[in-house]
């Protein structure tokens, strides 16, 4: 046996879920996908007494179009549904877009989108883009619901605004905003490997062609994944051009990271990832939201 | 825990321990040694099962977690004593494979992938097998073998 004994709950409701995380506070630990959760416990790196098992909780994979356009997913919507769901291209398509790159298909048909925010890996792809997208969570505790949005809930390396005895229910994606486009790339050594840096960017441009928003989201490059301001910084109030899109590339590998050296690449390496991919998703990004501009070389 | 499921479509019931893994359940408690364990952490692919028809890898599942699933593993693939299932008869023709120990893994892999994508491309298939491991071959042969397989199943199809 590879783990360390457990105890082991299938609740059927969220209320129960509540009381159990009450009772049991630092020693539980909650099962959702357990495809992160399972290899530490395999390690014996995570040892929890209790192991609360989402999988049996009713409510908590559905899949709901909001009248305005959002989109609503259960925490333990599966990875692989979301990224088949027709529903999802068609509402969140930067999402549909970046499912693919997260880990393998056996993992995915496993992982749960609302278990990988939790868990809040800052090499994994989903919290950037939740990012980008301004997307919130629901969670749930003894006092009750409230929403976090993205910005508050990564708070550090593997660190959420989670609080003890709270759980995330549910994720809520805003309603797609017209003259909006959205790309997410990353570079990884293979595929479904942890990407060395990776990139989701949301752009809006209004009517007159300038660009309204830009959500530039970085991952692996650093404790968290995180909003590369000064990189929108160049773009907002400006027309979109091979200029304006170079200067965001650098300015988010140059100033607003300060990523870490690893095994995979060195920070010289990761910046200049970061400047190149910045600057070709948002080329396409901006391309898709209807401003077209030319992507040369260098 | 009491646990009930079905295995190739026998019916198994079993009294686990929470902690015991799917993989080490189907090994030790059924006798299913098709199955193969490598890392035990979820990268390298070799103990990939069907669980409701979806690939899994069992040792990032807990047998408990199985209960009241259908599971297909290996030994359920060939129809009979001698007779190979279509995509084990592409991979001893194509060579697609050395010692054999990622093997399940990568044909249980198949078997949904090659249902939602008849007729892959290189790429999808590489894509498609991103999650298992081959420390023999190279892959060349490997993915040689799955278009070989996809080109026997739509055969069968027919």
């Amino acid at each position: 046996m590879k783990p360390a004994p457990f105890e082991y709950r299938r609740p059927e409701t969220v209320e129960e879920v509540i009381h159990l995380l009450a009772e049991y506070g630092d020693e539980a630990k909650l099962l959702a996908g357990g495809q992160s959760l399972i290899p530490t416990m395999n390690f014996r790196l995570a040892q929890p007494a209790m192991l609360i098992d989402l999988n049996t909780v009713e409510g908590l994979d559905g899949l709901d179009a909001g009248d305005d356009g959002s989109l609503r997913m259960g925490a333990m919507v599966r990875q692989a549904m979301a990224e088949k769901s027709a529903l999802v291209a068609e509402r969140v398509p930067l999402l549909a877009e970046t499912l693919p790159y997260v880990a393998h298909a056996q993992i995915r048909n496993r992982g749960t989108i609302g278990g990988n925010l939790a868990h809040a890996d800052p090499r994994s792809e989903l919290p950037a883009v939740m990012l980008a997208l301004a997307a919130s969570v629901t969670v749930r505790g003894p006092d009750g619901e409230r929403s976090i949005g993205a910005r508050d809930f990564f708070a550090g390396f593997f660190e959420t605004a989670l609080e003890e005895g709270e759980l995330l229910t549910e994720v809520v994606l805003p309603p797609a905003v017209e003259g909006g486009g959205q790309a997410f790339l990353e570079v990884s050594r293979r595929l479904g490997d942890y990407a060395m840096v990776g990139v989701a960017a949301s752009v809006v441009c209004d009517g007159a062609g300038r660009c309204d928003q830009a959500s530039i989201a970085l991952l692996s490059v650093g404790s968290r994944p995180m909003l590369a301001e000064r990189a929108s910084a160049c773009l907002v109030g400006e027309r979109p051009s091979r200029a304006t899109v170079v200067a965001a590339g650098h300015a988010a590998g140059n100033q607003d990271i300060d990523p870490p050296a690893d095994m995979h690449a060195s920070v010289a390496y990761r910046r200049r990832l970061a400047t190149v991919l910045v600057r070709r998703a948002l080329t396409t990004a901006f391309e898709r939201a209807g401003c077209v501009i030319g992507e040369g070389a260098s | 825990m009491e646990v009930t499921l079905t295995v190739n479509g026998v019916e198994h019931r079993a009294d686990v321990e929470p902690r015991l893994l799917l993989s080490d359940f189907l090994r030790h408690g059924l006798e299913l040694t098709g199955t193969h364990v490598g890392c035990e952490h979820g990268v390298c692919g070799a103990c990939t099962v069907l669980m409701d028809g979806a690939a899994v890898r069992s040792c990032l599942v807990f047998a408990v977690q199985a209960d009241g699933c259908e599971l297909a593993t290996v030994e359920g693939l060939a129809p009979g004593g001698d007779e190979l299932h279509p995509i084990q008869d592409a991979f001893r023709e194509a060579h697609g494979l050395q010692c054999g120990f990622c093997t399940p893994g990568i044909l249980m892999t198949l078997v949904p992938f090659l249902r939602e994508n008849p007729d892959p491309s290189e790429a999808e298939v590489r894509a498609a097998l991103s999650g298992n491991l081959c420390r023999c071959t190279g892959y060349q042969n490997i993915v040689a073998a799955t278009r070989l397989a996809a080109s026997k199943l739509r055969e069968v199809e027919v």
